[in-house]
């Protein structure tokens, strides 16, 4: 199955000393993504398959190809659970809805 | 301030990148603050796609922290329009406002553009004080529905409140009603000089006396004995501390597309009409000069006691004629927290006459 990922619309983000700063603006937890998790950020734009992603960071960081999915797999669940990244196994074009406050 | 954070301003002021920035989009309001240092009549203020490119060149420049204000933003037909390019930029954005104008609608979109928190200024919670000092009939009135609505629609709101003679009596109250509506408050004794360098609005501040009970209300302050503690012996390093961010991390833009070091250091550096943005930040004199200024160098401040727990603010004492001279409002602070004159304030004493010896002249002219 093809995964695709994409950065939540609902964060703030900037590029700050080669490293992603990223700030979720409705509780203000804030991330730090290092140059690695900084590649993948960046190439979430929903429409690249996450292995073209992962094929990407084995050649800028020298990784073996297993060891960079698995990463990958690993850091997109993490940034997925904590909202600020969406998955699909279709090219993400729209935010998903808005999920109402509680 | 988490770790995180700490690291990032960190990395900031070593990169030279200003993280944070204000944008008054305009001067223009619908209120007339008897204490407010601005001139409403519009002077030119920069367009839609003006506005556009400024806050792409902040993107570019590593700006995060966006602070949009005025002025009031809703005097801005515009302002939506210029919100939602803010965020499509991906800055975190906070808006200052007095949500006088703030409906239903207002406060869908502000909640639909993930705004980071909302600003707005409440100086009473009875509207014979407020609308007093706001001089706009029914204004807490409508600045309490704005703040509902957003509350209600998960938008964090905090009350900013400015301690004046003319509300000092009302912090309590104001505190109280922020708890009701389920928002945070914060307290500003600050009086700003007006823009144009007039300081006549400086008498609406509350006195020394005044001030001291706000620096020793537990409620305000936490730990009182810890708040108002004697500063501890002055380090080295306390000498050589970057004294704050403005020009570090920080800078002002005015919606006529003035450059300042910050909202309250009204020191122009360039204008983003004129020069690239990025240029003014690392190249103006002024702004370099700016970040030049170390405690170290202060020929008053260098010698107090306080230096190393005050909070002097440079834009303060420029506007009192020197950038590292002493801010006056800043040594009032300190001696009502501590009860410890500052430095400039020794100086101040030692010219001025003695009664005494006032009184022995007198007596001397009688014989």
């Amino acid at each position: 199955m093809t995964t695709y990922i994409a950065r939540s619309k609902s964060v703030a983000a900037r590029m700050l000393g080669g490293e992603m700063m990223i700030m979720s603006p409705r509780d203000t937890t804030l991330f730090n993504l290092n140059d690695v998790g900084s590649v993948i950020w960046q190439s979430a734009d929903g429409q690249t398959p996450l292995h073209a992603i992962v094929e990407r960071l084995c050649t800028e960081f020298d990784v073996a190809p297993e060891v960079a999915r698995q990463d990958a797999e690993t850091f997109v669940q993490e940034l997925v659970e904590h909202g600020i990244m969406h998955v699909s196994d279709r090219p993400i074009t729209a935010e998903p809805l808005r999920q109402e406050a509680t | 301030m988490n770790v995180l954070m700490e690291e990032m301003n960190r990395r900031a002021l070593a990169l030279g990148v200003p993280l944070g920035a204000q944008l008054d989009v305009t001067y223009r309001c619908n209120e007339r603050c008897v204490h407010c240092y601005l001139d409403h009549d519009d002077h030119g203020e920069m367009t839609t796609a003006e506005m556009r490119d400024v806050l792409d060149q902040l993107a570019d420049a590593g700006t995060l922290f966006l602070t949009l204000s005025g002025g009031e933003v809703f005097m801005r037909m515009d302002f939506f329009e210029i919100l939602a390019y803010a965020r499509s930029l991906m800055f975190c954005i906070k808006i200052k406002t007095n949500a006088f104008m703030v409906r239903e609608k207002e406060a869908d979109l502000i909640r639909d553009m993930d705004v980071s928190s909302v600003q707005v200024s409440i100086y009473s919670h009875r509207p014979e004080v407020h609308d007093a000092i706001t001089l706009l009939p029914r204004s807490l009135e409508r600045s309490i529905k704005g703040i509902r609505l957003l509350q209600q629609r998960g938008v964090k709101v905090i009350i900013a409140n400015v301690l004046m003679r003319q509300n000092l009596a009302d912090y309590e109250g104001v505190r109280a009603l922020a708890r009701s509506l389920g928002v945070e408050s914060t307290i500003d004794p600050t009086i700003t000089p007006k823009m144009d360098g007039d300081r006549s609005i400086l008498g609406l501040g509350i006195g020394g006396e005044e001030l001291r009970g706000v620096m020793h209300n537990a409620d305000l302050v936490g730990n009182v004995d810890e708040f108002c503690a004697s500063p501890p012996p002055v380090e080295d390093e306390d000498l050589d501390q970057v004294p704050c961010s403005a020009s570090h991390t920080y800078c002002y833009i005015s919606p006529y597309g003035d450059v300042f070091p910050c909202v309250q250091f009204p020191l122009p550096t360039g204008n983003v009409r004129q020069q690239k943005f990025l240029d003014i930040w690392r190249y103006s004199p002024q702004m370099n000069d700016v970040r030049s200024i170390r405690p170290r160098d202060l020929p008053v401040c260098s010698t107090c006691s306080h230096i190393g727990t005050c909070t002097r603010c440079p834009g303060l004492a420029y506007m009192q004629g020197d950038m590292r001279g002493p801010s006056v409002q800043d040594c009032e602070k300190s001696y009502a927290r501590t009860g410890i004159p500052s430095a400039n304030m020794k100086l101040r004493l030692a010219a001025v006459p003695h009664l005494a010896d006032l009184v022995q002249i007198q007596l001397a002219q009688a014989w």
